[in-house]
């Protein structure tokens, strides 16, 4: 048995602890906003946060989450509204196939609580681990600006735990 | 043809059976029921199988067409609702589907008949001859880059102008006013004069009485208010929020998860196994031998891994055992050559006598160019949901192909296709890999044998080594210059003709051509690939035009400017192009610019791209495109597509190869089949013109001219000419030197 939070949840589940956090997340929590997209931490669709932190879950045990709050697409936005990174992710017609886009976003998000105001060089460094095979980089990183320059990345994901819980 | 009919158009609620509207034509049939569960509620009006009008007022397109990214589910909408004159705001979409009466007739016109413009009168004809090729090849493909030039010109828009003529037929009806004194607008019927007016649906019950006409009146573009603008996309908001639910997303109670291995070289069958150890580990149901494949039915994806990684695996001996990428380049020229001596090719082209003009001009160019096998990559990797009982089979998927889906696993299962139904699902990406149905035949096998339900998962490993690739070609060209520098014969022969079939036909206006090809097979499976046989072929002949430039010491914009006056729509895009990249603005040292013009799918696109040549290392640094469609639909759509396109096509160009040593593919995963990734993503900006000649397509025609761009600008920036993909084989000293 292994307890975690998820988005703010404490979730126990009988399962190896080799097994990958992502399909943890996938199958047992039966949350599926969160992608299996290369087994190898290669490709970033599987990106969720642990302890604020974006991880690759499909190399992730979940025995090392064990313990931890770990928060994926599900838990970003509420019922208040969406988080402002994926307003901006609509204003800007991001996504194609939209694979992808959980990844990006929970990626997008992590560089933004951690720098506000990012650089083209910090955008770069934090979204090239998050393949997009319809090529919408520009519209990432338009909508990554968009927010910056909007001054909304002061969202707080522990609120919108507390709400999800209430 | 059987006689029309117009029993296809229901009352509330209630599917009495029939025919269907499908592009122009009313089609007979009773396959109704297959219909029934559209109408959810019993006040659900079908006004005719490509219209539902709610009791709300909400109108609803049924869309024969999957959503991958492209956008088209939302144009489409456009295209009927506009010509319904709906309220926008009050409009949705559902996917049509996997019934015969939806095989989509107006792609099979679109795709098979290229872009011949058929009088008019002739049009229910054609669609109606094609709506019946269609039906028996069980096409219900989304591909081609067809929705809107076909399925939206030929079906849509009529199905929108039909349902609006028979709601203002009903109206005039119970107002007893004649027809032509009424209008619409959003979602209702007006009649200015008296002030009456009502809702769509108020009137849809009695418009469904009525036949459509097979030829209703349609609007000029000044009159569009939905078409031409950027709706935004109707499938994206659950994109962000993690609701979208693909095929991988589907669940039903019991279902158990699977992974595979397939016989690494192609051809292969399961020889023997020894799965002991994998049959007790945790979790696992069953081990499953099919012919080809084993896979492992597991309480989890993870645990069905883990047992297939612990299952030894003997596989048959094929003749393809030892065959690599090389060898595989050897028989091609071999083979191009044995036929060019025997004169066995097979003839593309026949223009004037290019062997006379060959045998006397002064100066003749030979070039050869060669292509990689390529993998699709979609994001989400393959897989199935089965439910096989003993009479029935259900698959949940994401396909480009709902209807061959169905006919393919039936057809495997040995089952009546009456009893197999798909659910289609949002693809994570496409790009043609999701025609084809293997997935969810395997997994269908799977069910049966085990007998609970199963979600079948590749591994990417599975994924890149298990594909319909692009095929592996080589071309060779010979062409002869004349005084002025301007091509006076153009001969080409490569290996293996797909489609579309004007794919290696070029733009220019050279007298004398002679294209022909060699037949020559080899075991590695081949597929639609973004674009098909233009991704090779655009590289090939823009690449060669750039050389010819180069050897008639002609600017590569200028030569083919120079060959292109017979063509004003290419002229203006080629034109256009350059002025916006600012082509005669000198770019400093290390970089370059390199230009293509290609038509594909209907629609003409100039590209402009420019690399900087640093530290041994290629960037591309912008990528400029100019796309004329005829008429952009969703503008913003098209500019979506166009950046799709170029990205999908410049990963190709810079990384993308799979190779084959002893039969079987090397490469597996992103880390050895690498994509683009933001921090390499060029600066791309897209003009559209609006040309109002006919639609063409935007899915696939960004692509074809992105990796000759990019080669000529390598070239532009340091004299080196890239003939074979991809740009990372070469050395980049040998670029920069």
């Amino acid at each position: 048995m292994i307890s975690l939070s998820v988005n703010g949840t404490p979730q126990t589940v009988d399962v190896a602890p080799d097994t990958p956090l992502l399909w943890v997340i996938r199958e047992n929590l039966a949350m599926t906003g969160t992608k299996f997209g290369c087994g190898i931490a290669q490709c970033g669709a599987c990106t969720v946060h642990l302890d604020g932190v974006p991880v690759r879950s499909c190399v992730l045990p979940v025995s090392a989450a064990a313990g931890r709050a770990v928060t994926t697409i599900e838990g970003i936005s509420n019922e208040q509204g969406l988080h402002p990174v994926q307003q901006a992710w609509i204003d800007q017609q991001a996504p194609q196939c939209g694979y992808c886009q959980s990844g990006q976003i929970m990626s997008a998000v992590a560089l933004l609580e951690r720098s506000p105001d990012p650089s083209d060089e910090e955008i770069n460094q934090a979204m090239a681990g998050n393949i997009c095979r319809c090529g919408m980089y520009g519209r990432i990183r338009t909508a990554i600006k968009t927010v910056a320059q909007s001054g909304v990345q002061q969202f707080d994901p522990a609120q919108v735990q507390e709400v999800q819980n209430g | 043809m059987g006689k029309w009919t117009r029993r296809g158009f229901i009352g509330a609620g209630l599917l009495t059976g029939g025919a269907l509207v499908v592009g122009v034509a009313l089609r007979p049939g009773q396959r109704a029921p297959g219909l029934a569960h559209l109408v959810t509620s019993g006040e659900e009006v079908l006004v005719n199988t490509w219209v539902k009008i709610s009791p709300d007022n909400t109108v609803t397109a049924i869309v024969a067409h999957s959503e991958m990214g492209q956008g088209a589910q939302t144009a489409l909408t456009q295209m009927l609702a506009d010509e319904m004159d709906a309220d926008w705001d009050n409009v949705a979409f559902e996917e049509a589907p996997a019934e015969d009466g939806f095989a989509n007739g107006p792609l099979g016109h679109g795709f098979v008949a290229g872009n011949t413009n058929f009088p008019k009168v002739l049009m229910p004809t054609v669609v109606g001859t094609f709506q019946k090729l269609t039906e028996v090849m069980h096409l219900q493909i989304t591909g081609g880059s067809s929705s809107i030039r076909a399925t939206g010109v030929f079906g849509s828009r009529i199905a929108g102008a039909a349902a609006r003529e028979m709601l203002m037929q009903a109206a005039a009806q119970e107002w007893s006013i004649p027809v032509a004194e009424l209008s619409t607008r959003d979602s209702m019927v007006l009649h200015e004069a008296s002030g009456k007016q009502d809702t769509f649906a108020h009137f849809a019950e009695a418009a469904a009485q009525f036949t459509p006409s097979s030829s209703p009146s349609l609007k000029s573009v000044d009159e569009f208010k939905i078409m031409g603008t950027s709706k935004p996309r109707l499938d994206i908001p659950a994109k962000t929020d993690g609701t979208a639910m693909f095929g991988i997303d589907a669940s039903v109670e019991g279902m158990k998860y699977a992974t595979i291995t397939a016989a690494p070289v192609f051809g292969g069958k399961l020889d023997r196994i020894d799965s002991s150890e994998a049959e007790a580990m945790p979790g696992v149901v069953k081990v499953v031998r099919l012919e080809d494949a084993v896979g492992v039915i597991a309480d989890s994806y993870w645990q069905a891994k883990q047992a297939l990684a612990k299952i030894n695996i003997e596989w048959s001996k094929t003749e393809q055992d030892l065959q690599s990428s090389t060898g595989i380049f050897a028989q091609f020229d071999k083979d191009m050559l044995a036929d060019k001596e025997a004169g066995e090719s097979k003839t593309d082209i026949e223009m004037g006598d290019v062997a006379a003009e060959l045998a006397t001009a002064e100066r003749t160019i030979e070039r050869t160019y060669r292509v990689p096998y390529l993998a699709h990559t979609c994001m989400e990797p393959m897989n199935a949901l089965a439910r096989v009982t003993d009479d029935k089979c259900e698959i949940w998927t994401g396909t480009q192909n709902p209807l061959g889906t169905r006919y393919e696993v039936a057809e495997a299962l040995e089952m009546d296709a009456e009893n197999v139904t798909v659910s289609n699902h949002m693809m994570g990406g496409g790009f043609g890999r999701r025609s084809k149905s293997d997935t969810a035949i395997q997994a269908a096998k799977l069910s049966r044998a085990s007998g609970v339900p199963v979600k079948l998962i590749w591994s990417r490993e599975e994924d890149v080594q298990h594909d319909h690739y692009r095929p592996a070609v080589t071309s060779t060209f010979t062409a002869s210059l004349g005084a002025d520098g301007k091509p006076t014969a153009w001969e080409n022969q490569f290996v293996d003709k797909h489609e579309p079939a004007e794919a290696p036909h070029i733009l220019y206006d050279v007298a004398n051509q002679y294209v022909h090809y060699t037949d020559s097979p080899t075991h590695i499976p081949f597929g639609a690939w973004r674009s098909v046989d233009h991704s090779q072929h655009g590289f090939f002949t823009e690449s060669f035009i750039d050389e010819l430039a180069y050897e008639a010491s002609t600017d590569p914009y200028e030569y083919r400017r120079n060959l292109l006056a017979h063509k004003p729509r290419h002229l203006k895009v080629l034109d256009d192009v350059a002025a916006k990249a600012g082509w005669s603005t000198p770019l400093g040292e290390n970089r370059g610019r390199g230009i293509s013009l290609q038509e594909s799918f209907g629609s003409i696109v100039g590209e402009v791209v420019e690399v900087t040549i640093k530290s041994g290392e290629v960037s591309v640094d912008r990528v400029v495109v100019v796309v004329d469609a005829g008429f952009a639909v969703s503008p913003d759509g098209l500019i979506a597509q166009m950046e799709s396109g170029v990205v999908y096509g410049l990963t190709a160009a810079l990384y993308g190869e799979i190779s084959i040593e002893q039969g079987r593919v090397v490469q597996t995963n992103f880390d050895s089949y690498p994509a683009l990734r933001m921090d390499k993503s060029p600066v791309i900006e897209t003009h559209i013109i609006n040309s109002l000649e006919a639609w063409g397509g935007a899915g696939e025609p960004g692509t074809p001219g992105t990796a000759p761009a990019l080669t000529n600008a390598i070239f532009a920036a340091t004299g080196k000419r890239i003939r074979e993909l991809p740009v990372s084989k070469y050395e980049m000293q040998e670029i920069t030197g």
